[in-house]
């Protein structure tokens, strides 16, 4: 009894006393799908940004840091309540991770309304791009529209006459499906929307159908997860892979293409996709962040996996320039503008709605020296690109 | 063209329709033999995939691994018909929604532990990956008429077990009145063990049938089992001829409502409004279908006589 008096008492003055609060740890709180079959997405990230703190060694601005990671169960409410646990139980000091737009459009308004730095490290809904934009909040990956406007430039350049869409039926798809009808010129033979969320279709036989009939040349999906896989198989069983070509975003990735080629989906090889980053990239530390997330998972890691980890460096370039004192908030934002780290896609900068500018290339699934099939980079489609909701940020 | 398409589309509608069928079949005969709600009908489903997939990896041939993933997945319907299920029998519907509620959480943190959360792709072998040709514009994988296939054969199966032996007889007697059964001196709890594991088993099946095209994944059969039991409603509880016909209705219904309803709806709103009403509308037709089946007929198009 005596004991635990004691301990409190010496908890209430190590706690009230302003110059050892640095002894806090700076915590981080990481939302992201930890069960559900999207978990497989989610503990890629958890990985990824595990892997970032090992390199990093534990360590910013001079004082200890540590992530929390919670589930969102893939869904909105579920995102929510791990966020409100992050924010008044634990009082993080940053929030990121947020796969799904609808989870992060789900928790955006309690993390910013509480004063706390938000950082995406996969969503980039268009409402946080335009005129929703906030002081506080940043994204590491890309407006979600825009690796499909990179996708509608490429196919303006290959003479693609007609393309079939398919995508899902929430938040993203539509910013997906819209952004590659803007930028994309040719004719668009069909579109289907298809059911998403936990019971999400997975079927798409009617859907094949129709585009086989459509007469369209190509055919264009975003299919993120198992559906993702789903698709792909289907595509292949279906023969509409020996008359269309597939483009994607979102779709293929290091995630999706062990399984497709344990399922000897040969189908997928040379399939293209557009996006800011690409395990083969040259630069020193993607060559680090490759080789060192192999050795320890056995795998390639996937834009998942680059977003998390520049989601952690973007955190610690923050911190370190604060000296690891977060009591002003100007100055910790002010530095996370900058962007002042090593990022794996090479040198980026915030535009004036806290979105990267950066560019996007043309990936193609080959089969590694090993065999192993990844993504490999074949050229730079569009350089310091600015997302299409920028000019609406009012900031 | 459009005749071409239509066609196609029917067979869609049919060979999901037998997937659904072969979920539905166990899962009335348990409702209505044993007045038994078992919400983890759909686990079954799932560990059939897994256990399939499993098998297909080590065993390198997909229709052996399906031939031996039947009686494993029959196995674990038993044990678990014997360990949960059996115990809780007589008590009401709530409880058997309890405790089979907790039995798909063990089943899907039990596949988590063992398989991991990423799915598992199914290869299939050459012959079944290609497409069959009907004429130049009528093209159906031959994967999906396979399906078909093994699903009108499994019925066909039932449908002889039903009518023409001595443990069909049992069972409909069951169905139409379990405690004169009893009186009779035929030992009850057996043949619900028995049916209980055959229906495990041939969820299963449906789970091995799907996985090569959607690939296994954990709550892969908490997505079909609410459909399943939409199903049943339609069809009758308790007949195997409901669930079929229901089954038919529920694929076709959802097919073509996948592949015309934009269009139809495009003809009296916005592109945009169609595109994005379509498929939320077509997910709801089966329970539109389902409420007014309710409505008019609330024991289904084809319950068994006697109740």
């Amino acid at each position: 009894m005596r004991k635990s008096l004691i301990a409190v008492l010496l908890g209430t003055v190590v706690t009230a006393s302003p110059a050892l609060a640095q002894d806090d740890p700076i915590k981080i709180g990481f939302v992201t799908s930890l069960t559900t079959p999207a978990a497989v997405i989610g503990f890629e990230m958890k990985n990824a940004a595990e892997l970032a703190m090992e390199h990093i060694g534990g360590e910013m601005g001079g004082r200890k840091a540590e992530i929390i990671f919670e589930d969102d169960g893939f869904t909105p409410a579920t995102g929510k309540q791990s966020t409100d646990k992050l924010l008044k139980q634990d009082k993080v000091d940053f929030m990121t991770g947020f796969i799904w737009s609808h989870v992060l459009l789900a928790s955006s308004k309690a993390i910013l309304d509480n004063g706390t730095f938000l950082i995406s490290a996969n969503a980039g809904p268009s409402q946080l791009a335009g005129k929703g934009c906030h002081k506080n909040f940043f994204n590491v990956s890309w407006q979600n529209g825009q690796p499909a406007e990179a996708m509608g430039a490429v196919l303006n350049q290959m003479g693609v006459k007609s393309l079939y869409l398919m995508a899902p039926n929430y938040a993203s798809g539509k910013d997906q499906t819209g952004a590659l009808e803007g930028a994309y010129n040719g004719e668009i033979k069909g579109k289907d929307m298809t059911k998403w969320g936990a019971d999400a279709q997975l079927d798409f036989s009617a859907e094949l159908a129709k585009a086989k009939a459509s007469g369209a040349e190509a055919i264009w999906i975003f299919y993120p997860g198992k559906a993702g896989n789903a698709f792909i198989q289907q595509y292949v069983q279906s023969g509409v892979a020996d008359t269309m070509p597939l483009y994607s975003v979102f779709t293929l990735d290091s995630i999706s293409l062990p399984k497709l080629q344990d399922a000897g989906l040969t189908g997928v090889l040379g399939a293209r996709e557009t996006l800011q980053w690409s395990p083969d990239m040259d630069n020193p530390a993607t060559k680090k962040f490759v080789a060192d997330y192999k050795a320890k998972h056995g795998a390639y890691p996937s834009y998942y996996a680059q977003q998390a980890y520049d989601a952690i460096m973007l955190i610690k370039s923050a911190v370190d320039a604060v000296g690891g004192d977060l009591s002003d908030q100007d100055a910790v934002r002010a530095a996370l503008e900058k962007a002042d780290f090593d990022s794996l896609r090479g040198d980026f900068k915030f535009g004036n709605n806290h979105f990267p500018i950066q560019d996007f290339y043309l990936r193609e699934v080959v089969a590694d020296e090993d065999g192993r099939w990844t993504t490999k980079i074949v050229s730079k489609v569009t350089e310091d690109a600015v997302d299409s909701y920028a000019s609406e940020c009012k900031m | 063209m459009e005749s071409a398409l239509l066609i196609t589309q029917l067979l869609n509608g049919l060979q999901l329709g037998i997937l659904l069928f072969l979920v539905a079949a166990g899962l009335t005969l348990i409702f209505g033999i044993m007045d038994f709600v078992n919400l983890a009908h759909g686990s079954f489903y799932m560990i059939g995939a897994y256990i399939c997939g499993t098998l297909v990896y080590l065993l390198d041939s997909f229709v052996l691994a399906v031939i031996l993933a039947v009686p494993l997945t029959l196995v674990v319907g038993y044990v678990a018909e014997r360990l949960v299920a059996r115990s809780i029998y007589a008590r009401d519907h709530l409880d058997h929604v309890l405790a089979t509620f907790g039995l798909i959480l063990i089943f899907d943190t039990g596949v988590h532990l063992l398989w991991g959360a990423e799915g598992m792709s199914i290869p299939l072998p050459d012959w079944l990956q290609g497409q069959v040709a009907f004429s130049s514009t009528i093209e159906v994988p031959s994967y999906r008429l396979a399906i078909i296939a093994v699903g009108l054969a499994v019925a066909l199966g039932l449908f002889l077990v039903v009518t023409k032996t001595r443990i069909g007889m049992l069972i409909r007697a069951g169905a139409s009145n379990r405690t004169m059964v009893q009186a009779l001196g035929i030992d009850i709890k057996n043949l619900f063990s028995l049916v209980f594991a055959a229906g495990a088993a041939i969820a299963g099946l449906a789970g091995m049938m799907i996985s090569p095209i959607t690939e296994a994944s954990i709550g892969m059969g908490n997505d079909i089992i609410i459909v399943a039991f939409v199903v049943i409603i339609i069809g009758g509880i308790g007949s195997i001829k409901g669930a079929f016909i229901g089954a038919l209705i529920v694929g076709m219904i959802d097919t073509l409502g996948r592949s015309y309803l934009d269009q139809l709806f495009k003809l009296v709103m916005s592109d945009q409004n169609a595109e994005t009403a379509a498929p939320a509308i077509s997910a709801m037709l089966i329970y539109i279908l389902m409420a007014a089946i309710l409505a008019v007929r609330p024991q289904g198009l084809f319950p068994p006589k006697v109740r």
